[in-house]
């Protein structure tokens, strides 16, 4: 594979960029691999370039019903932080930081992580409370959390409406200073390019029919460009994850429902950090083109028709523009929306299943992108040692059953609810 | 925007809605010997149907009833709606 530096760049300028190497094959799907991973995004590119470097596994599929960074992975609104209370939350995801941090040498691609900061806008003496003991949680932990009070956030972001006649005021807020953002597409086709050039099989415009089972055993997976064996199986595939499972009689404890995100027109530098409205559920950022890029709430009720509807956008837009008036002046540029696992209890499932050779990775709900490296790392784990790693031990399938729920925002089964 | 047919007050708007969940699912019997995987399936295991999936909406700004709507999820198609009292045939 052709190394990405800047004398490849000098060099392919002389050749008018028109010889540079494919980034990935195209290739025929084999008969059999040693693993196979269903779903081609961010999570299941993930998966496989982990278990080619870290256990040395390279006899590996990648099957994708459409193609590669189509899905989540260049949908979301790029958001990267570890702010989580609870330790197999806070423990998995400061693991992943530190992925992150390293991703642009690691895959010799540029994923333009911008460790900008995120901070929670807390809106009442109790918010300010409840995110003192948040923060109190992550630096036990080792991460780094910052309370700030009002006027360190007007500070930082003097376009947030500080009036004193306000709904919402804003009392301060907890800042995740090592938090930011990535180039969500660089991500995917940086592990797609690496997995590939250590012998990953990237099969597109592939779909997943059906599946052989049999004695409690997988033995491969029945697919629109034919049968493939494999005696392990991994399933990442986020908002489709039911539709898989009905195939193989299983029920999940995870809902599909819709989630709309949206950019603004580009304007000039406003915003340096990632900010999150806490009197509801909205948040935004300002890309390297100056677009702001703002999401929230779900559309509420389960779909999977990767696209909104406008009374949540309205709603999201709303609190927006009481966070920040001056939005009220932009026009929007597109809006867009992507199909959520939404698990019963808010957290992620990377686990095995009760059929041997099946693993699964889903219920990633609103934040698989930034899990991105540390779920692929942890489900190659689980893949190729057949056993979860400790990292990933609070995600179990049966916690539900055994009561030993991962409940970090205390929304109980109805996480879909806003 | 969904318009959602009341089978109490008539076509409405969305907005006056709100939204509960699979229909389908079904609190196992009070008194009755209950396994473990019962509960489980009524707690926490949804089929997350796509295509039609009947589910519960409650009329919150109109008549406040719940009713019961049978939605395509890829869709959003509306095919029927029913009181909650009446029975998914």
């Amino acid at each position: 594979m052709q190394k990405y530096s800047i004398f490849s760049l000098v060099k392919n300028a002389f050749s008018n960029h028109e010889t540079w190497d494919l980034a990935w094959k195209d290739p025929t799907p084999k008969k059999e691999y040693d693993v196979v991973i269903i779903g081609g995004g961010g999570h299941g590119l993930a998966t496989a370039y982990y278990l080619a470097k870290e256990h040395n596994i390279t006899n590996v599929a990648i099957i994708e019903k459409g193609w590669i960074g189509g899905g989540n992975v260049g949908r979301n609104t790029t958001i990267i932080r570890s702010n989580y209370m609870y330790d197999d939350n806070a423990l998995f995801s400061e693991f992943g930081m530190d992925l992150w941090r390293k991703m642009s040498q690691d895959l010799n691609y540029n994923v333009m992580f911008s460790p900008r900061g995120i901070i929670n806008l807390a809106h009442s003496d109790a918010q300010m409370n409840v995110y003192a003991r948040r923060g109190n949680s992550m630096r036990l932990n080792g991460i780094d959390a910052v309370l700030l009070n009002r006027e360190q956030v007007k500070e930082i972001i003097p376009m947030a409406d500080f009036s004193e006649n306000v709904r919402f005021p804003i009392f301060g807020g907890l800042m995740q200073p090592s938090a930011g953002t990535a180039r969500h597409d660089a991500v995917a086709w940086g592990y797609a390019r690496q997995a590939d050039s250590m012998g990953v099989d990237i099969i597109q415009n592939c779909e997943v029919i059906g599946f052989d089972v049999s004695g409690g055993k997988i033995n491969g997976v029945r697919t629109s460009r034919g049968d493939i064996k494999a005696k392990k199986i991994g399933l990442c595939v986020a908002g489709s994850t039911n539709i898989l499972a009905e195939k193989l009689n299983m029920t999940l404890p995870i809902e599909t429902h819709l989630l709309q995100a949206c950019v603004s027109e580009p304007v000039k530098p406003v915003l340096d950090r990632v900010v999150t409205f806490g009197a509801g559920h909205f948040y935004i950022s300002q890309s390297d083109k100056g677009e702001m890029v703002m999401g929230g709430d779900l559309d509420g009720y389960n779909s999977y028709a990767q696209r909104g509807n406008l009374p949540t956008l309205q709603h999201v837009l709303t609190e927006g523009i009481a966070m920040m008036p001056f939005l009220s002046k932009l026009k929007m540029l597109r809006t867009w929306g992507g199909i959520m696992d939404m698990s019963m209890d808010g957290s992620p499932i990377i686990d095995k299943t009760h059929i041997e050779g099946l693993y699964l990775n889903c219920g990633w709900c609103y934040g698989g992108f930034k899990a991105t490296p540390a779920s692929g790392w942890t489900f190659a784990h689980t893949i190729a040692q057949d056993r979860v790693h400790e990292l990933n031990s609070g995600y179990s399938l049966n916690r539900f059953s055994t009561g030993h729920l991962l409940d970090e925002k205390g929304l109980g089964t109805k996480t879909w609810i806003s | 925007m969904l318009h959602i047919k009341c089978p109490h007050c008539g076509m409405r708007s969305q907005n006056e809605f709100s939204y509960g969940g699979d229909a389908s699912v079904k609190r196992p019997e009070l008194g009755k010997e209950i396994s473990d995987q019962d509960w489980d399936n009524f707690v926490y295991n949804r089929k997350s149907l796509r295509g039609k999936h009947w589910e519960l909406w409650q009329h919150l700004s109109g008549c406040r009833q719940w009713i019961k709507v049978e939605r395509d999820t890829s869709t959003h198609e509306i095919f029927n709606t029913l009181k909650a009292t009446e029975e998914i045939s």
